[in-house]
């Protein structure tokens, strides 16, 4: 592993903005559209990651990350059950616009390691939800439907108790050693 | 009288195995798996209609971490393979995939003809530019000054330039897309699959583990501003003047498609047996 992949898990740094402006959906159905592509999508990310850590033999990070991925995965189903959706809709073309490729719930690809610890997986989380809310503050500062801005509100203040919970459950876990990456017999060693 | 009851459509989740993949946290192969998944899932077209064919290399592990049939052959004979395979059976939808190593050196012949034969299949590379599963070596798109300890100072070769070289060979369909746009990936593949002829897409995938730098390709990849043409002519001129983070289709052409001269949909065991006997 070298010196540069060791340094992987420190969050992100969303790309620069290369897609329009912010649009405020215009209905409440394009408004949970969207807010269940985050929840899907940050899922589907966090049980990817539970998977790659499985395969590292890294169980305890793959838990939480498993669990991440279930957290994730409830909020997008109860959006679908208060809904009564069946069948994800499809997004609104035009519509899905924030900075960057993905979703700002969805945490990077790139940003894990194989000997990240929980301290790691639990910052990926918090960079996350702080996402998301901004994420959720921007849409409600643009929505010009009250109803979709005081939906947007709400799930501000949702996403804002996400991070107080996550940082709750960082308070908890040690933080890491400076020399937490260094492995004595490195799985890509080229010397 | 009850309407008809129209099957639930297949979704992504239809498409992925219950392997889990065997690539170094954060590659960005992981990505390119969902955006193939979720591709099929837009074209909807079954999994035991669909044949993933791989070469050798981290990114072509993908076939087994699928539920379509799969092929893991031989190294840089993907195509060749995968050729056979659609003019023996051109109901099934065949995506080849693999990465620079395999597709431009020890298959590059392979891809040159592919292109220029334009049997109607997909062809995906996931390109970061190193070969990876044998630690690190300098790959056709590695940078000429790549400076690493197999190769110090760098290997001062020019780089392929995989899209141009696929257009000018006959490619029907050129794109690029980057492993960190998932949704953007899906959304090519699904095109490159829907396109007759042979469509290739070249997928920006980063290494972490030997290419750390190429995390910095989230922060250079943006979407094309224009949209893709079908001539050749220009599309070239925009592909070797480009910044190579230009993401979309490039280029959607209309050539003939190669059938197999036997004319059939469909050859039988029977067949094939008779084709081959002396």
């Amino acid at each position: 592993m070298t010196a540069a992949a060791r340094k992987t898990t420190k969050p992100a740094r969303r790309p620069a903005a290369r897609k329009p402006a912010l649009n405020a959906p215009r209905t409440i159905r394009e408004f949970m559209t969207l807010a269940l592509v985050m929840e899907t999508e940050a899922s589907q990310r966090y049980a990817e990651f539970a998977d790659a850590m499985e395969v590292c033999n890294n169980l305890e990070v793959a838990a939480l990350f498993r669990k991440m991925a279930d957290i994730e995965g409830r909020h997008a189903t109860q959006i679908m059950t208060e809904m009564g959706w069946s069948e994800v809709p499809p997004l609104p073309p035009g519509r899905a616009t924030w900075e960057g490729f993905e979703a700002p719930e969805t945490a990077p690809g790139d940003e894990v390691h194989y000997l990240m610890q929980p301290w790691h997986a639990l910052q990926l989380a918090l960079a996350s939800e702080q996402r998301a809310e901004a994420f959720f503050g921007r849409l409600a500062r643009v929505a010009t439907v009250a109803t979709v801005r005081r939906a947007a509100l709400e799930l501000e203040a949702e996403e804002r108790e996400h991070v107080e919970l996550v940082k709750a459950w960082l308070a908890k876990v040690p933080k890491p050693d400076s020399d937490w990456a260094v492995d004595p017999d490195p799985p890509s060693y080229t010397d | 009288m009850n309407a008809p009851t129209l099957p639930a459509p297949l979704t992504f989740s239809a498409y992925k195995s219950a392997y889990k993949p065997i690539w170094c946290p954060g590659c960005g192969d992981y990505s390119v798996l969902s955006s193939v998944t979720k591709a099929l899932a837009k074209v909807q077209v079954p999994p035991h209609e669909v044949v993933v064919v791989s070469g050798i290399g981290c990114s072509s592990r993908i076939p087994a971490y699928t539920t379509c049939y799969g092929f893991h052959g031989v190294h840089g004979r993907a195509l060749a393979a995968g050729t056979g395979l659609k003019v023996a059976r051109p109901d099934l939808t065949v995506v080849v995939a693999g990465g620079d190593g395999d597709g431009y050196s020890i298959g590059g012949n392979h891809f040159l003809h592919a292109c220029r034969r334009n049997v109607d299949l997909t062809y995906l590379v996931m390109d970061n530019h190193v070969y990876g599963m044998t630690k690190g070596q300098a790959s056709p798109t590695t940078e000429p000054d790549w400076d690493n300890k197999l190769s110090p100072g760098g290997t001062g070769v020019r780089s392929f330039h995989p899209l141009v070289i696929a257009l000018a060979s006959g490619a029907n369909f050129v794109a690029r897309a980057f492993a960190g746009d998932p949704n953007g990936t899906a959304d090519i593949i699904a095109q490159a699959i829907r396109h007759p002829g042979f469509s290739f897409v070249e997928i920006l995938s980063p290494c972490v583990t030997f290419r750390p730098e190429q995390k910095e390709w989230k922060k250079l990849a943006h979407p094309s501003p224009v949209a893709p043409t079908d001539d050749a002519a220009r599309a070239a001129r925009r592909i070797m003047t480009d910044d190579g983070f230009n993401i979309g289709v490039l280029y959607a052409g209309d050539r003939p498609v190669y059938r197999s001269s036997t004319g059939k949909a469909k050859l039988t065991p029977a067949d094939l047996e008779a084709e081959f006997l002396l």
